[in-house]
């Protein structure tokens, strides 16, 4: 089996696995215990949390653990909307649920929300937001890269429209983080979410990075960890080994850079020969990341026959697997039911080769081949 | 790692957290390396084999608690579950009423997200337990108003150990048909939990203080007569929309183990630690002055709290470095306010201050609870010598009556 689907969650690197180890088998304390055991288990904590920090370039007090990048985004937007309360939300149209939907769930409480359209490349307008709104958001959210398309927001133009106009911004960072430079203080957001297992890192932990000048009143409650914004026992080895793994991310962003990106383009020359749409083809995209689709042929149909082969794929978000329902990115960057209905998408890792590659491409002609003679023995 | 690990300390704080069991961590691994799909991935053999260990282990931990497994919803914690629990049931139902009763003792969890609900413009009533830690039953009763939506007990308390009567406290929420829910963190393999008897809404559960991992818990959710909540973490609808983020496998399959273990073994090993807790505690009490928190009889076998009077708390801490223990919960204990907990049962801040909680567990020898009494003998010994309080004390003053100078 070839996994080709990276942005869905990545397989733990064996050194990210040594250094958690560990945290398993040998007896940890309690990191809010006062004796050795528990202070040992705060000391790794904050060596992870320093090695975190460095990956974005934030300053270690930055960095709060989560559980998940959608429990950091709704911690930044739930903690903004009680620090704040004539907050207007601002988000892009392809954001990943988790900040639309809690977004959503605020609407029930009286707030009021904004989403921003993107053009037919995946970008976000943010001239929609200068034209004729009466309330102009106090945050906005918006994602630095998408992913389903991969897409990479322009993300200055994104921050100084929000300097400009006093807004909070955040940016949920969590596929992008090891694949491009992610830099907290040059983008200059106030917040932004990374996650563990998209970087080769394990599941179950994540961060929001914020800084102290916004005004986050906190989400989950309790025996006040994480400086009392996020309450709950410390998930030791998991944050353990986040920190290994964010040790790697700028590595990994070079590997994309150099080995992957040359496979995308590989790859995406053979999908225009046979026919297929690459979605968000015209901007800056992640290097790993290719989102298309075949004009009458239905995504489900194609992904199962590929399964078949030995090809681990999605046909998107793997939120969203669940239903049948096309790509809502797609859907805003208007594209045509239909064709969305048929999309597929490929994530590499950090270490897929030009082989693995071929051979999908090789398959990928002959299932496409194959799913369109049978379309047609049906019409 | 090797000197290190000769200078640690005798672990006696196994309600601050467990190690993994061996086996637990066993099961763990294949889930992060070779099978580390999304269990959400609904396209590939990844995806659907880290679904199956999720489910299998949803099973589990039904079957610890005797639940129905669509009743067990993931979380990151107790915390987070008594904060989806509260926020949840509280908001949902906030049109039948904004009361909520809960009791002074309950975690720092509980307290904050009811604490939260005042935000809310919910009213409070926070019941003092007796000075034996249990609730007095006639006193939740009249504590119960018209109004009142949700109760909250939790059902071993994390500092002295005492076991609520769930049962007649649940069948009084019924009755009214108040929302019941129970913080059962500190219970899972300690006390037996059968959920189609117990008259409780919703639980909660944490994996790392039953051998399992750190970072994962759940919260029940009864389906009979179904309960409803607010999801608090929004997103990929995860866990029925109860409860959004990817799931971390490994965890839950840990947390699976953990809790299969726990029902397995739980008999035998309860009553070995049962002999441990009886023998510390007749060590313990031949010091003089000693006072035990917290009724004796209705508790778990793994705790043990107790007040050295005439002994200043933070130099007790200091000498009996040989051990680790906690002074307080361990999630305030970076405060050096004296327990609230012990405080509610009516000690004085003193007794407060100089209180131990012994907790043992899983594995802990008999040579351990000898090393423990003689420790406690010895120090103890030593800062009452030092004390002045200890002498007057001896020489039969009373020290509630001195008037002292003021400096």
């Amino acid at each position: 089996m070839i996994y080709l689907d990276n942005n869905a969650t990545t397989a733990i690197h064996p050194e990210v696995l040594k250094e958690m180890m560990p945290f398993f088998t040998e007896q940890h304390g309690n990191p809010t215990s006062n004796h050795r055991f528990g202070r040992r288990a705060h000391t790794a904590i904050e060596e992870a949390r320093e090695k975190v920090a460095y990956a974005v370039n934030a300053h270690p007090s930055q960095i709060v653990f989560t559980a998940s990048g959608t429990e950091s985004n709704n911690t930044i937007i739930n903690g903004i909307a009680d620090g704040y309360s004539d907050s207007i939300f601002a988000y892009s149209a392809i954001e990943h649920p988790c900040i639309s939907k809690p977004v959503e769930a605020l609407k029930k409480r009286g707030f009021s929300a904004i989403e921003v359209p993107v053009d037919q490349n995946g970008l976000v307008n943010m001239e929609s937001l200068n034209d004729g709104l009466s309330d102009k958001p106090t945050f906005i959210s918006v994602m630095m890269a998408n992913n389903e398309t991969g897409v990479i927001q322009n993300m200055s133009e994104v921050v100084h429209w929000a300097k400009k106009n006093k807004a909070i911004v955040h940016t949920d960072a969590v596929q992008a983080l090891g694949k491009i430079n992610v830099d907290f203080e040059a983008l200059n957001v106030d917040a932004l979410t990374i996650s563990s297992h998209k970087i080769y890192g394990p599941q179950g932990v994540a961060a929001l990075v914020v800084n102290n000048k916004i005004d986050v009143v906190p989400f989950i409650k309790g025996g006040g960890q994480e400086k009392g914004l996020r309450s709950g026992t410390e998930n030791l080895a998991g944050i353990i080994g986040f920190g290994k793994a964010c040790e790697r991310a700028a590595g990994n962003a070079v590997i994309f850079r150099e080995k992957i990106k040359p496979l995308q383009a590989h790859l995406e020359k053979h999908l225009a020969s046979m026919g297929a749409v690459v979605f968000g083809d015209q901007t800056e995209r992640l290097p790993n990341t290719s989102f298309f689709a075949f004009p009458r042929l239905d995504g489900v149909t194609l992904l199962t026959a590929l399964d078949k082969k030995g090809f681990a794929i999605a046909s998107g978000s793997a939120c969203s697997s669940n239903s049948n329902e096309p790509s809502h990115v797609l859907l805003a960057m208007g594209i045509d039911k239909d064709l969305a209905q048929g999309a597929i998408r490929v994530s590499m890792g950090v270490d897929v080769t030009m082989e693995q590659i071929k051979e999908f491409i090789v398959v990928l002609k002959s299932e496409v081949e194959r799913l369109k003679q049978l379309a047609a023995m049906a019409a | 790692m090797k000197v290190e690990k000769m200078t640690m300390p005798i672990y006696m704080d196994y309600s601050s957290t467990t190690p993994v069991d061996p086996r637990v961590a066993e099961k763990m691994i294949p889930f992060i390396t070779e099978d580390f799909g999304n269990p959400a991935s609904r396209s590939h053999p990844y995806g659907w084999t880290a679904e199956k260990a999720v489910e299998t282990a949803r099973k589990e931990v039904a079957k610890l608690v005797n639940a129905d497994p669509r009743e067990i919803v993931w979380t990151s914690g107790a915390t987070e579950s008594n904060n989806l629990a509260i926020k949840g049931a509280g908001n949902f139902y906030s049109t039948k009423g904004k009361h909520i009763v809960t009791l002074a003792t309950e975690h720092k969890a509980v307290i904050d997200a009811v604490r939260e609900m005042e935000r809310l413009g919910f009213t409070t009533t926070f019941l003092q337990p007796e000075p034996d830690g249990l609730v007095d039953i006639e006193k939740f009763k009249a504590a119960l108003r018209p109004d009142t939506v949700l109760a909250s007990v939790m059902m071993v308390n994390n500092e002295i150990g005492v076991i609520q009567d769930i049962t007649a406290i649940g069948n009084i929420c019924r009755e009214q048909n108040i929302i019941f829910h129970v913080d059962a963190a500190q219970a899972t393999g300690k006390v037996e939990i059968d959920l189609e008897k117990l008259p409780v809404d919703l639980m909660s559960f944490s994996a790392h203080k039953t051998y399992g991992p750190k970072g994962i818990g759940a919260l029940y959710v009864r389906r009979k007569p179904r309960i409803r909540i607010e999801a608090q973490i929004h997103g990929g609808g995860q866990e029925r929309g109860m409860r959004s983020g990817t799931l971390a496998t490994h965890q839950i399959v840990g947390m699976g183990e953990a809790f299969r273990i726990a029902r397995e073994e739980m008999g035998e090993e309860n009553a070995r630690i049962k002999q441990m807790q009886h023998r510390l505690y007749e060590g313990l009490t031949e010091i003089d002055e000693t006072y035990v928190n917290g009724d004796l009889e209705k508790r778990v076998p793994h705790n043990l709290n107790i007040s050295f009077n005439y002994v200043e708390g933070e130099s007790l801490v200091m000498a009996i470095k040989g051990i680790a223990v906690s002074s307080g919960s361990a999630c305030t204990s970076a405060s050096l306010e004296p327990s609230y907990v012990l405080r509610s049962l009516g000690r004085s801040d003193e007794m407060a201050h100089s209180s131990i909680r012994f907790s043992i567990g899983r594995f802990t020898k008999e040579e351990d609870i000898d090393y423990t009494i003689q420790l406690l003998k010895d120090k103890i010994g030593r800062l009452r010598e030092l004390s002045p309080l200890w002498e007057m004390f001896q020489d039969g003053v009373d020290i509630d009556k001195v008037e002292w100078a003021a400096h």
